[in-house]
């Protein structure tokens, strides 16, 4: 294999292994933020009990997402050298206000929301809650805007010639708010409140299912369908808005979505289908003309097909792109109807009797872990053979100091120990559900004198 | 290049990217330390206080790592990209070191036998002192310089990079951690513990010592270029004068059992001796031994102004907020550690 297919896997490898973590932090802290602000308003233990629960398994999630994304920080210098020469001066900022604005909040908070149950008032703990989840939400908006920019280029001209070209910023808001970072920054978040609250409901699910803590439990699942239904529903709108802006920014990239070819004819959309790459030919059901309507209201409005743009500047994997494509949009639509009828129940009062939906929902934590790394795939592989679109090619991006044994090395290296970190990972969550909640119910207050204390300290 | 105080922007970003580096080797000093000295801890409990006094910090103080790395690709992104491909695989080696010691942290004490226990603080402990190491060594290659040709790209072999001087740099690095590190839990800890590190302050602040002696002979004898700047402006000759007389203070702080003072002093210490490094370094950040042409140096590898100017104000925001709540998070935990149900 080549230096850049090696490198290249490399990259889509660590950052996607990566990316099964993120989102679930963020999203889990939004619902901690739920359970520790309930608590203080409540006063209901129980509260304290789940956010002590979960923040057990926030911990676990968290520190593996700092393990890796630490890797991806360096791997653009160290795969993508040339690349970091062309971006250096616009990506750099980003990076470094992620670094100031993001992560040493979430990093820093982290130690007072893991050990400083018996150190700080519960207040002071749930602040530090926010401040985590914030943190990590910050996080999400300079490496989304970062992206995006790679996708749609604004704010910036190019200076030097040849292999010494690079980009320079002239203006940094119009480098942040970029044509694609708002719609894709939202589309992002919400994804993670997706996969978070989906692993509340997962696990509490899971339990009622099992009959064990049940009390408990539903008091979780609600909190957590009502995250889950509201970005469900979101998600769509968002998911929308983001392709009306890939048709008019990445044209190349939305024709690759649905397959379409034609230079510039009406555009069908498909609920299921194939494309063949070598013959160009797509088969499947599809609403004829339902990419033109939904991109433009008409459906026989033109829209530029794969065949406009040169076939050295359009992406080659174009079934791969309208796989992800397809998945990621099914699944949203599933996850849609899926929360509105689990909300439906619980409006009619029928819901935990469901025992075959509260399986279901324990297995449902899967689908938008999957949907999030589908629409990275569809985005970024839909986004070649450039890697900053239309002016650096991936091809041209690569290390040259960098040797192909080199890449191979790491690559295995990686692999070994991702294996490893991700077997930890199911290991010890699985072990952490199974021995459940109950070293973390908090016994009345036996000793009123120690009022500085936290209550939540008493376990 | 436009200046701020009449200091050239990208004169600035050398310095602000070196603080941060330099806050790096302080703050992920301690607990790099404390993690190359655990093995010599050998009852359990010993190993559990010395892993949680560092336990709410170290991510935070990782962070600034993540930072240099950004303010880095920020600041000259030519440098970025020259060394860390350059330095490929022992950068690898470094991130997957990093990884394996923060699962360790995390998983050692989640199962309670002792083969399971056992494993994880030698992970810890050997991927502690191996960070250290090999941060030392990339420091030594950068006093020596790089086979950097005009694109600014190394055309070395990685076995160059393990050569003997920046093996030495990597030891005495360690042994700086070492002692640091040992500095850190003995104000932490109490009892049996406080008393067994209050023993092993005095072997590892030695030992540092003799490391420290040994480097500085060496690097005047065979690299006395590091010593330029101090000829063009003597007066600089006091970094390395303090440098001495705060490392003989550090061992009376010690002496008297003043351990905060003393944590202090050996903070100052490693500050030192990262700005000798850099004054002496300044202009260039990677010399070429190909041709002093091709070196990196803060006016070729810098962003542009305007960039570095927004990056200032980034900065400027963002790091007082960042000081001001890394001291609430070290007030919170102040004191000796003791073991509950939320530790590792
Ligand atoms: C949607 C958000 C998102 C995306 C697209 C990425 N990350 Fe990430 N990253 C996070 C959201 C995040 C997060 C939520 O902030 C962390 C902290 C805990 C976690 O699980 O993920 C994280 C941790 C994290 C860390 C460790 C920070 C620390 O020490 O606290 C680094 C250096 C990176 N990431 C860098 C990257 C890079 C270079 C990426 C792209 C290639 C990337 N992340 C994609
Ligand atoms: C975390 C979510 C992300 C996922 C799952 C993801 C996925 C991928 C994949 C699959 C590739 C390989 C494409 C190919 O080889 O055809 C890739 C490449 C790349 N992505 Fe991303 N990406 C993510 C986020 C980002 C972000 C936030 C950035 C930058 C800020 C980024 C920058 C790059 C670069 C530089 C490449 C290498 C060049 C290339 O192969 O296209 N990615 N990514
Ligand atoms: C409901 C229907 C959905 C639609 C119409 C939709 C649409 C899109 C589009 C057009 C993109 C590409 C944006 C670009 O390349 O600039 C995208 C990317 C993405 N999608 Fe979706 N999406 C949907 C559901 C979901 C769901 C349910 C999730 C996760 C739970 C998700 C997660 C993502 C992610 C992580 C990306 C990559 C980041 C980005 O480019 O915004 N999507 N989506």
């Amino acid at each position: 294999m080549d230096l850049e297919l090696l490198s290249r896997i490399q990259f889509a490898f660590t950052v996607a292994f990566h990316y099964i973590y993120p989102p679930l932090s963020i999203g889990l802290g939004v619902v901690l933020v739920g359970f520790e602000g309930l608590y203080l308003k409540t006063k209901n233990p129980q509260y304290a009990q789940l956010a002590r629960f979960w923040i057990k398994i926030f911990a676990l999630i968290f520190g593996i997402g700092v393990a890796t994304g630490i890797v991806m920080e360096f791997e653009f210098g160290t795969n993508w050298a040339t690349y970091s020469r062309f971006v250096g001066d616009i990506f750099g900022s980003a990076l470094a206000a992620e670094g100031i604005f993001a992560f040493a909040l979430e990093s820093g908070f982290l130690g007072v929301l893991l050990f400083g149950w018996n150190k700080v008032s519960p207040t002071m703990h749930f602040i530090s809650a926010l401040l985590v989840t914030l943190g990590s939400m910050f996080s999400a908006v300079w490496i989304v805007v970062a992206n995006s920019w790679q996708q749609t280029p604004a704010g910036y001209h190019l200076v030097g010639h040849d292999l010494a070209v690079r980009a320079e910023i002239t203006d940094f808001w119009a480098m942040v708010f970029n044509p694609s970072s708002v719609d894709r920054l939202l589309h992002v978040w919400v994804g993670a409140f997706l996969a978070g609250s989906f692993l509340v409901l997962s696990v509490h699910a899971y339990y009622i299912y099992k009959n064990k803590y049940v009390e408990i439990s539903k008091k979780a699942f609600k909190v957590a369908l009502a995250v889950a239904t509201v970005s469900a529903l979101l998600q769509l709108l968002l998911g929308h808005h983001s392709a009306k802006g890939v048709a008019v920014n990445q044209p190349a990239k939305l024709a690759a979505f649905e397959g379409h070819y034609d230079s510039l004819a009406a555009a069908d959309m498909y609920l299921v289908g194939y494309v063949n790459n070598k013959t160009e030919q797509v088969s499947g059901i599809k609403i004829p003309g339902g990419l033109s309507f939904l991109v433009d209201g008409n459906f026989s409005s033109p829209i530029k097909g794969l065949r406009y743009f040169k076939p050295e500047d359009r992406p080659t994997a174009v079934n791969f792109v309208f796989q992800t494509y397809h998945f990621m949009v099914a699944i949203g639509l599933l996850l849609i109807a899926l929360t509105l009828y689990a909300s439906y129940l619980l409006w009619r009062k029928k819901l935990f009797q469901q025992k075959w939906l509260m399986l279901v929902f324990a297995f449902a934590v899967l689908l938008p872990e999957l949907a999030n790394q589908l629409g990275w795939y569809s985005a970024e592989v839909g986004r070649q053979p450039w890697v900053v679109y239309g002016l650096l090619r991936t091809s041209d991006a690569l290390s040259k100091a960098v040797k192909q044994n080199e890449v191979l090395f790491s690559l295995i290296l990686f692999t070994v120990l991702y294996v490893l970190l991700f077997t930890l990972f199911i290991y010890m969550l699985n072990k952490k559900i199974k021995h459940g909640l109950d070293d973390f119910a908090i016994v009345a207050d036996e000793n009123p004198t120690t009022k500085r204390d936290n209550p939540i300290m008493h376990s | 290049m436009e200046t701020f105080l009449g200091i050239e922007l990208s004169t600035w970003w050398f310095a602000i990217v070196g603080a941060v580096f330099t806050g790096y080797a302080i703050l992920d000093g301690f607990d790099l330390g404390a993690g190359a000295i655990h093995l010599l801890f050998k009852k359990e409990e010993s190993r559990r206080i010395a892993l949680n006094a560092i336990g709410p910090v170290w991510d935070g103080n990782e962070v600034w790592l993540v930072i240099g790395g950004g303010a880095l690709f920020a600041g000259f992104p030519d440098v970025y990209a020259t060394i860390f491909s350059a330095f490929y695989i022992p950068f690898m080696l470094f991130l997957v070191l990093l990884i394996l010691r923060a699962i360790s942290i995390e998983f050692r004490s989640k199962e309670p036998m002792r083969w399971w226990r056992q494993m994880w603080d030698v992970l810890y402990s050997v991927s502690s002192a191996l960070i250290g190491f090999l941060l030392g060594v990339v420091l030594g290659n950068l006093i020596i310089g790089l086979p950097i040709d005009s694109h600014y790209e190394y055309t070395g072999h990685f076995l160059q990079l393990l050569n003997p001087y920046a093996l030495l740099t990597g030891a005495t690095t360690l042994s700086l951690f070492a002692m640091h590190g040992s500095i850190y839990l003995v104000m932490k800890t109490e009892k049996r513990l406080y008393t067994k590190l209050s023993l092993m302050v005095h072997d590892t602040s030695r030992v540092f010592v003799v490391f420290y002696m040994l480097l500085t002979i060496v690097t005047l004898v065979y690299y006395p270029h590091m010593a330029n700047t101090i000829k063009r402006y003597p007066f600089l000759i006091a970094v390395p004068v303090i440098t001495v007389f705060n490392t003989i203070n550090t061992r009376r702080l010690l002496e008297l059992g003043k351990y905060l003072a003393a944590f202090f002093s050996s903070a100052l210490t490693v500050a030192l001796l990262l700005i000798t490094f850099a004054m002496n370094l300044y202009p260039h950040i990677v010399r070429s031994n190909i041709n002093p042409l091709y070196s990196l140096t803060v006016h070729n590898a810098a962003s542009s102004s305007r960039s570095l100017t927004i990056m200032l104000i980034i900065a400027a925001i963002g790091v007082p907020i960042i000081a001001v709540y890394t001291s609430f998070v070290f007030w919170t935990f102040k004191g000796k550690v003791k073991l509950d149900e939320n530790s590792y």
